[in-house]
Parts: structure tokens; C-alpha cells; sequence
């Protein structure tokens, strides 16, 4: 500590130069704080304390594969089954085809494997009369300026009704509202499975996925083996898995994010240990003759070593973390822009370690050449500028 | 008053690519404490290499070196860097200091070295900016001061450790002849008054009227030796 102000007054000895390096460094870290709350974000779909109790149903072969819906009563009969649910995939745009809301069209008894989320009894007993209304998520009502009783034109990805056209209009029954605002269900918009089933010729008694919940957890493994073992050997094989598996293989299936954000934030890490490498060499560089005065002076050149290293590890250091700082301030600003769609998890304690980490590395690997320079600089031909 | 620096038989051979360069020959010099030598000679005479000897900066390829009780030229890198920090100042022709710290800063980096508190460091470092006369100039950069100035910030540095023995590589050589002439006044006040041994490399002969002995290299070699009033 004693060395602290002889360091920090190094590091910023060239001030325009080291605030640009700083913002570069900022910069990846922000980019590593934001990518890797997508990654969390990610890997905790589904992990909610009511997942654990879920199981999702779906083909073996294909997610898009559907599955009879006469499976549900066959399901319903496994001991140990509370409620067996049914959707499937119908994909609404709203206003603009690139505007698209998580919709689905749901058995009726949807709602009650997912307690979690709430519904006004009233608004829910309307939505169960009426075939051809929706419930809403608050967080969709929040964005869109919804009420109850609204028309909501929807145009399906995929799905065309019975006129022919892509274009379906419901009816704004309820509000889907959850303890957690940020559950899925507060973004997404269910419709009537019997409403889609009889209005689309694509479908005629198929299902997306079933959602089963169960009396206990710890038979969760049973019971997916038996709802498997009913559609084994036939044309509609299917895969019975928790809640938290079922979105981890989706999400798989989709993308590998773990391995998009590890390249990513490589190539950038790289970059940057190159930028950062190459602007502590000068810096030392430029520095010779003063290094060589502390050494005449009687530092040694282990204090030397230590001092370039500390500031290359400094550097990084207050780049890291003023740029996790800002990821910390912009996660939820993102999420409030984005209207909730994007959940950005904050920046937990394992993000802040790993960040630091990597600083702690980087500083380290940057400032190990020139440090070595440093401590092995000749006082005599450094003082005679050679 | 005794023997500060002996120095028997020393040599100094460089190598410079395939070449090997002797630029001391068979040296024998005794320097006394408490005297102010000036070291004078054409350039290339080996007089800075000598002063590097002294101050430890360098060591003899040949013979030995001793300053006060200390063999110097059987110490490793790291005993003599720890030697330096308690016995020898060092003033340089430009001045040296780190230009990013205060006047005051600059005086104090030797102190870092030693077990003193921080208040103490900022103390004993306002009393040697006192004595040398730049007390209000304490917070002020090295761009914001005079080349004499800055000199004498270097001295104010070289002697806050209470070193027995100050080597300045022309410590004037940058200077106009006011600014050398209060530097040179005030290390012959530092000799006289303070006690401290000198050994001042210099091309300039009114610089080593200030001396109380010139040395005068040539060739590296020992030629002449002159005492002044």
C-alpha cells in the first residue's frame, strides 16, 4: 500500500491514453456482464420451486412433432398424477409480423398446473365462456395499453383459420398475473385449444407437448417412465422430462448459448489482452529511465516487478469493475425498455468472480512482459538512454 | 576524519558485442570522508563509469571496492540496491525526477524504502525541500519548476535518507551559469556544513573550483590529481 500512490500516479501519467485503454476494458466487461446474464438467464428457465413438480410430455422424435390428445386420459389415470394439461404452439404477431408474442392455445385446465400464476376468478370464469377470448399477460397489458373486453387481432406464423387467412381475432377475457413479474406467463397470451383445434385444418386432435403435475416430487421419475411406456412402440413415441430439463433441450436444440457467449467473449478477451498489452509495453517503455532512477535510488528489482505488474492488474481491475458496475445499472434498464421480454438476471456473486477473475488474469498475462523488462533493466545503460 | 571509498586495483571491461571495451584500467584511489572530489576528463575517459562504481550502480570487473566498512563489489543485485538506499545520494544531470509526482513526492520516494510513517516521510521530506530552499514549491510538478529548481528537488531527494556519500553526474551540465552556481553553492554547503562526502563528475573547470579535489581521468586512467583553496 505504501507503493499505491507511485503506482496509480504511473497509471495515469498519460491520461488521454489510459481513459481510452480504461473504456476499452469498460467495454469488453460490459459486453461480458450483459452476455453472460443472457447465459444465466438462460440456464434458470424453468427452475422455479413449482417447475420442480411439472413434467413436460413431448415427441421423441421432434418438438415440433405433435401428439394425440387422446393421451390425456390415459396420463390423467397414472397414480400419482394431479393434472395433466395440453398446448400447442400458435405464435401471434401483433400490429407487425416482426412483433411477435409468446401465444399458445391451451387445454382448459391449463392454468391449474401453473398455481403461480393468478387469474381473477371472475375474469377466468368469462374466459371459459367465451371460446374465442384470450387471457393476457400483465406484463403485455402494461405494454400494449390492453383492457378487458379489447379486441386483439393476432396473425399466426403458421396457422391459418377458417376463412382461409392467418389472421385471427380474439377477445380480451383476463389478465394473467404472477408473483414473480418476470414469469413467462406475465408475457404470453393463451387462447382456447378446442377454439384452435376446430378452427384450423392442420390439427384435428393434436397436441404440442402435455404439462403433467405431480402429488410428489420424488415420484416425478416414476411417473415419467409409465407416461412414456404408453406411447412406446407406436407412431407417437414421446420424451417425458422435468420442466427445467424440457427448457434446458429446448434451449439446446435451438442454440447453444454457453458456447455462442464463450466465443464471443473470447474473441473479445483476446483482442483486448493484445490492445491492453500493447499500450502497458509503451508504457513502461516510455518509462526506462524513471524505473531505472527507482532502482538507482534502491528499490529492488522484485519492487520493480511488482509495481508494472500492479499496474497492468489495476488497470484491468478498475476496468472490470466499473464495467460490471454498469451492467449492474443497465440490466434492469434494459429489462424495463424491452418491456420484460428480456429477463436480465442482476450481476450475481458468481458473474462478479468470474469478472474479476478474468481482470486478475488479464492484468496479470499483460503485465508480465514488460514487468520482466522492468526488473531486468540495466541501471547503467538505462540511465545513459541506451 | 577517515577513509570513506577505497578503491584498489579496480578495473572496468565492457563487452560490446564481440568487443571488449576496458574503460578502467588498474584504478587505486582513496576518497576521504567529509572531502568533495571532482572527477574531470575528456569524454569516454571512464569518469561516469567510476562515479557508477561508487555509487554501486556498477561493479568492478577487477580489484576491489570498499565505501566505509562494506566490500560493495562482493555484494549481489540485491544487497547492494538495499546498500544504496542507505548510503548514497544520486544527482543526476537531468535531473531524474518522476514527472508525474510532486516536488514533494519526488523528495520522499527514498524514504519509501525505509520503516518510516507516512507523516514522518512527508516531515523529514519538507525539511530537505527547506534546505534546499524550494519549501513553497512542495506541491508543484517537475514541469512546473526551473531546471534549477528541478535540481535542486534531485538534491533535496538525494540527501533526505541522511546518505553519507552524494555522487552527481554533472549535476550542472544542464544549467545557466546562475542556476549551476547556486546548485554547486549548495553542495559545497551540504559538504561543508553537513558533512557530506562528494563525488562530482564535471567537464566544467568552475564547477570543480567548488571541489576541494579534481581528479582528471584519461584514457582510464588516473593522470593528474589537483587539491583547491
Amino acid at each position: 500500500m505504501k507503493y499505491f500512490h507511485l503506482i496509480w500516479a504511473a497509471l495515469f501519467r498519460r491520461k488521454a491514453r489510459t481513459i481510452l485503454t480504461l473504456i476499452s476494458i469498460i467495454a469488453a466487461f460490459l459486453l461480458f456482464g450483459l452476455l453472460d446474464a443472457v447465459r444465466v438467464s438462460f440456464q434458470q428457465a424453468g427452475q422455479s420451486a413449482n417447475g420442480a413438480e411439472r413434467l413436460q410430455t413431448g415427441s421423441k422424435l421432434s418438438f415440433i412433432q405433435t401428439l394425440p390428445q387422446s393421451l390425456q386420459a390415459q396420463m390423467q389415470a397414472i397414480p400419482g398424477v394431479k393434472e395433466v394439461s395440453y398446448a400447442n404452439w400458435f405464435g401471434g404477431a401483433y400490429q407487425d409480423p416482426h412483433n411477435q408474442i409468446f401465444t399458445f392455445a391451451t387445454s382448459s385446465n391449463y392454468l391449474d398446473v401453473y398455481p403461480e400464476v393468478t387469474v381473477d376468478p371472475k375474469q377466468r370464469e368469462a374466459y371459459e365462456k367465451d371460446l374465442n377470448g384470450v387471457l393476457v399477460g400483465e406484463m403485455l397489458v402494461k405494454k400494449y395499453g390492453w383492457k378487458i373486453g379489447d379486441r386483439l387481432p393476432l396473425q399466426s406464423q403458421i396457422f391459418h383459420n377458417r376463412d382461409g387467412t392467418k389472421n385471427w381475432n380474439f377477445t380480451i377475457d383476463g389478465i394473467m398475473s404472477s408473483k414473480d413479474n418476470k414469469a413467462f406467463q406475465s408475457q404470453m397470451i393463451i387462447l382456447h385449444w378446442k377454439n384452435f383445434d376446430e378452427s384450423t385444418p392442420y390439427n384435428r386432435g393434436n397436441v404440442g407437448w402435455y404439462v403433467t403435475r405431480v402429488s410428489d416430487v420424488s415420484q416425478t421419475d416414476r411417473i415419467a417412465k409409465q407416461i412414456d411406456a404408453l406411447s412406446e412402440n407406436s407412431d407417437h413415441e414421446t420424451k417425458s422430462q422435468t420442466e427445467q430439463a424440457a427448457m434446458a433441450n429446448w434451449i439446446k436444440q435451438s442454440v447453444n448459448i454457453s458456447l455462442i457467449v464463450t466465443s464471443i467473449m473470447s474473441a473479445v478477451f483476446f483482442t483486448l489482452l493484445l490492445l491492453t498489452g500493447n499500450t502497458m509495453m509503451q508504457a513502461v517503455r516510455e518509462r526506462t529511465s524513471e524505473l531505472a532512477v527507482l532502482k538507482t535510488i534502491g528499490f529492488s528489482s522484485h519492487s520493480v516487478l511488482g509495481m508494472v505488474l500492479a499496474e497492468s492488474v489495476l488497470l484491468l481491475l478498475l476496468g472490470g469493475l466499473l464495467g460490471l458496475a454498469l451492467v449492474s445499472v443497465l440490466t434492469p434498464i434494459v429489462g424495463a425498455a424491452s418491456g420484460g421480454v428480456l429477463n436480465l438476471p442482476h450481476v450475481g456473486a458468481g458473474s462478479w468472480t468470474l469478472g474479476v477473475g478474468l481482470a486478475l488474469a488479464i492484468g496479470l498475462i499483460i503485465g508480465a512482459l514488460p514487468a520482466m523488462r522492468a526488473m531486468r533493466l540495466n541501471i547503467v545503460d538505462a540511465l545513459a538512454g541506451r | 576524519m577517515g577513509t570513506l571509498v577505497q578503491i584498489n586495483n579496480v578495473s572496468k571491461v565492457y563487452e560490446r558485442g564481440k568487443q571488449k571495451v576496458e574503460v578502467l584500467h588498474h584504478i587505486n584511489l582513496d576518497i576521504q570522508q567529509g572531502d568533495f572530489l571532482a572527477l574531470m576528463g575528456p569524454s569516454g575517459s571512464g569518469k561516469t563509469t567510476l562515479l557508477n562504481l561508487i555509487g554501486g550502480l556498477d561493479s568492478p570487473t577487477d580489484g576491489s571496492l570498499q565505501v566505509g566498512d562494506q566490500r560493495i563489489d562482493k555484494l549481489s543485485q540485491g544487497a547492494l540496491a538495499r546498500w544504496r538506499a542507505a548510503n548514497v545520494g544520486f544527482v543526476f544531470q537531468f535531473y531524474n525526477l518522476l514527472p508525474m509526482l510532486t516536488a514533494q513526492r519526488n523528495v520522499e520516494l527514498p524514504l519509501l524504502l525505509t520503516k518510516l510513517s507516512a507523516a514522518q516521510r512527508k516531515k523529514n521530506a519538507s525539511i530537505a525541500l527547506q534546505l534546499v530552499g524550494l519549501g513553497d514549491r512542495a506541491a508543484h510538478k517537475p514541469t512546473e519548476l526551473s531546471g534549477g529548481q528541478q535540481q535542486r528537488v534531485a538534491i533535496a531527494r538525494a540527501i533526505v535518507s541522511d546518505p553519507t556519500l552524494l555522487v552527481c553526474d554533472e549535476p550542472t551540465g544542464d544549467l545557466d551559469r546562475q542556476s549551476a552556481e547556486d546548485v554547486l553553492g549548495l553542495l559545497q554547503t551540504l559538504n561543508r556544513q553537513h558533512g557530506k562526502t562528494i563525488v562530482m563528475v564535471t567537464h566544467d573547470p568552475k564547477a570543480a573550483e567548488y571541489a576541494s579535489h579534481t581528479l582528471h581521468l584519461d584514457k582510464g586512467t588516473l593522470v593528474e590529481q589537483s587539491a583547491h583553496a
